[in-house]
């Protein structure tokens, strides 16, 4: 029973990836920006994280270090678009892009591994349970503390920003303050969840990142699609998303379980979420049948055409 | 209240497309004054409601709002002193958010937002009477996401955040035009409430010369880029539409022609 072995694995991984997937709700879904800082500030939290281990730094405080520099990842990329104007995609990658050779400084080298035993950690792939535990009170106290600042006047202010630039300029949001705060906050959920990911694998790897927006976007698809039809709020939302992400590693599992070549992973993932972000354009453009008008179809349906359907 | 000086644009300078949109406006409103404004298509009344509300910088001029010299201020920073309802109504809401929520953002601007609650229950009660007012059966919706609200509920919405703090200006810019004439007349019906019951300094650009002479206690009407004529008080009451054509051939030296406002006549 294979896969029923890798189940817990699995959640625990979806939890610590759910935490990365509600960075990338603010930035995609709040605040309207496809931010691809994400690939560069998961690692970036990773590394700073499993260095501060191995030094021997308390394992909350490298956790709080790895969201402030996960922020700062964001607030770079922030800066980059609303100070310099540079396009919100460009800025991302460029960030990303340091982000790389900055990770390996970082880490001294391209792998590092932090063993369990010899270093304290918070959770670890060793024990699922307790990693299970672990991410899931992370999860919680990020839904809670998200739902709690969204609803202040400045997040409010912030869902505005993303929402209507222009009305909010009018109504005298800085607006280029909020975008700022927004990626800053959304890269240190990441920074965190590469730092908890880290502990979870007992290693951090300069090559982690790559292709982290990808299942972020995934398990926000995924999430939204049923959310969506529960209750379309905020925390709803948040909790579909997390859901999500567990989804994608459920089913992540399932198809190494079946023996796909793992190679090939990545590129699956890339076609499922290209799929769901095409679907919305193929359903209007192709599968939209001509609309009766009410009154025609009140007629069609007196004379009973829609009997034999 | 507003007080513009010698003010000058031109877009894309030193190009084919160069194109002087304002050209030595001039223009002092006193409190209180509901102006409306007039002019054919590309005269120059949207741009001179952007340099008001800092969308770029004018090259030459300057413009102060109740004293402030505000020329060089960013535009979320005149937040405070000036409010703009644009043509199209999507423009002047936030579609994802609660029709409270988006009241809550407007009723904050000017002050400095906190992490106090963003929408406190007393302030729902209070937009709950302010919408009541617009009897559109909006104060029942509060809740309700403001994308899903048809046009022009949208731009009463959107009128009511605008005179929620008493701007000391009121900038609407063709308002009612996107929608249709009967709830364009509804729309304006409730401009003119909101802004003769408090007292707002506004400037209404309309395409409907009877609305520009019905409404307001002062019209003026721009050409290429200026004012051509400017009448208030007793003159303008009594104003007919074939007097207000005579007075912008006098004032531009050439007939009025305008496809919009033809239409509406
Ligand atoms: N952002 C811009 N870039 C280039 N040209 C502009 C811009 N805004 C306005 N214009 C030009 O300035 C002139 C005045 O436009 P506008 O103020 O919008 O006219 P209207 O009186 O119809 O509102 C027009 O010729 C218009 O094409
Ligand atoms: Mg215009």
């Amino acid at each position: 029973m294979g896969f029923l072995n890798a189940l817990p694995g699995a959640v625990a991984q979806g939890l610590i990836w759910g935490i990365m997937a509600m960075g990338l709700y603010i930035s995609y879904k709040i605040l309207n920006i496809a931010d691809l800082t994400v690939d560069g500030s998961i690692c970036t939290g990773a590394c700073v994280c499993a260095t501060l281990l191995l030094n021997g730094c308390n394992v909350f405080l490298a956790l709080l270090l790895a969201f402030l520099a996960g922020a700062l990842t964001g607030l770079v990329t922030g800066l980059f678009h609303t100070l310099l104007g540079i396009p919100a995609i460009l800025s991302g990658i460029l960030t990303q892009l340091s982000l790389w050779s900055l990770n390996l400084k970082i880490l001294g080298k391209a792998n590092v591994s932090i063993s369990s035993r010899s270093t304290t950690v918070l959770l670890t792939s060793l024990d699922n349970t307790n990693a299970i535990l672990v991410a899931g009170v992370f999860c919680v106290l990020i839904v809670v503390g998200l739902f709690l600042f969204f609803y202040t006047e400045i997040g409010l202010s912030v869902k505005s920003t993303g929402d209507n630039p222009d009305m909010s300029e009018a109504q005298g949001v800085n607006v280029k303050f909020n975008t700022v705060l927004g990626l800053a906050i959304s890269n240190g959920l990441v920074g965190l969840s590469g730092a908890l990911l880290a502990q979870y694998q007992g290693f951090a790897d300069i090559n982690m990142g790559r292709g982290a927006i990808v299942i972020g976007l995934a398990a926000i698809i995924i999430g939204l699609s049923v959310s969506r039809k529960i209750k379309p709020n905020f925390v709803v939302s948040l909790i579909g998303v997390i859901g999500g992400s567990i989804t994608y590693y459920l089913v992540y599992t399932f198809v190494i379980y079946l023996g796909l070549d793992t190679d090939l992973l990545k590129m699956l993932s890339a076609l499922v979420v290209a799929l769901f972000l095409a679907l919305p354009h193929l359903k209007s453009e192709y599968f939209t049948k001509p609309k009766l008008p009410p009154e025609l179809a009140a007629r069609e349906e007196n004379m009973g055409g829609k009997k034999d359907a | 209240m507003l007080e513009i000086k010698n003010l000058y644009k031109t877009f894309n300078p030193n190009t084919v497309n160069e194109k002087r949109a304002l050209s030595d406006l001039n223009l002092h409103l006193a409190p209180g004054d509901f102006v409306t404004v007039i002019g054919g298509n590309g005269a120059g009344k949207s741009t001179m409601l952007n340099a008001i509300s800092g969308v770029w910088k004018p090259d030459y001029g300057t413009i102060r709002i109740n004293g402030v010299d505000v020329t060089n201020l960013p535009a979320f920073k005149r937040a405070s002193l000036l409010c703009r309802v644009f043509q199209d109504p999507m423009k002047g809401t936030a579609p994802d958010m609660e029709i409270a929520e988006n009241l809550a953002i407007a009723a904050r601007r000017g002050t400095r937002r906190s992490l106090k609650w963003g929408c406190t229950r007393a302030n729902r009660e209070e937009y709950r009477a302010l919408l009541a007012q617009l009897d559109l059966g909006l104060e029942d919706r509060l809740s309700t996401k403001v994308g899903l609200l048809s046009g022009g509920q949208r731009q009463a919405v959107t009128l009511v955040m605008a005179t929620l703090k008493n701007p000391k200006l009121l900038l609407l810019d063709e308002h009612t035009a996107a929608l249709d004439p009967k709830t364009a007349a509804k729309v304006l019906q409730i401009t003119n409430k909101l802004v003769t019951e408090n007292a707002l300094t506004t400037m209404m650009v309309t395409h409907n010369m009877h609305d520009a002479i019905a409404y307001g206690n002062r019209l003026i009407m721009m050409s290429e880029g200026r004012i051509v004529v400017d009448v208030s008080g007793e003159e303008k009451k009594s104003l007919t539409i074939d007097q207000l054509l005579k007075l912008f051939e006098a004032g531009s030296g050439s007939a009025f022609v305008d496809d919009k406002e033809m239409l509406s006549r």
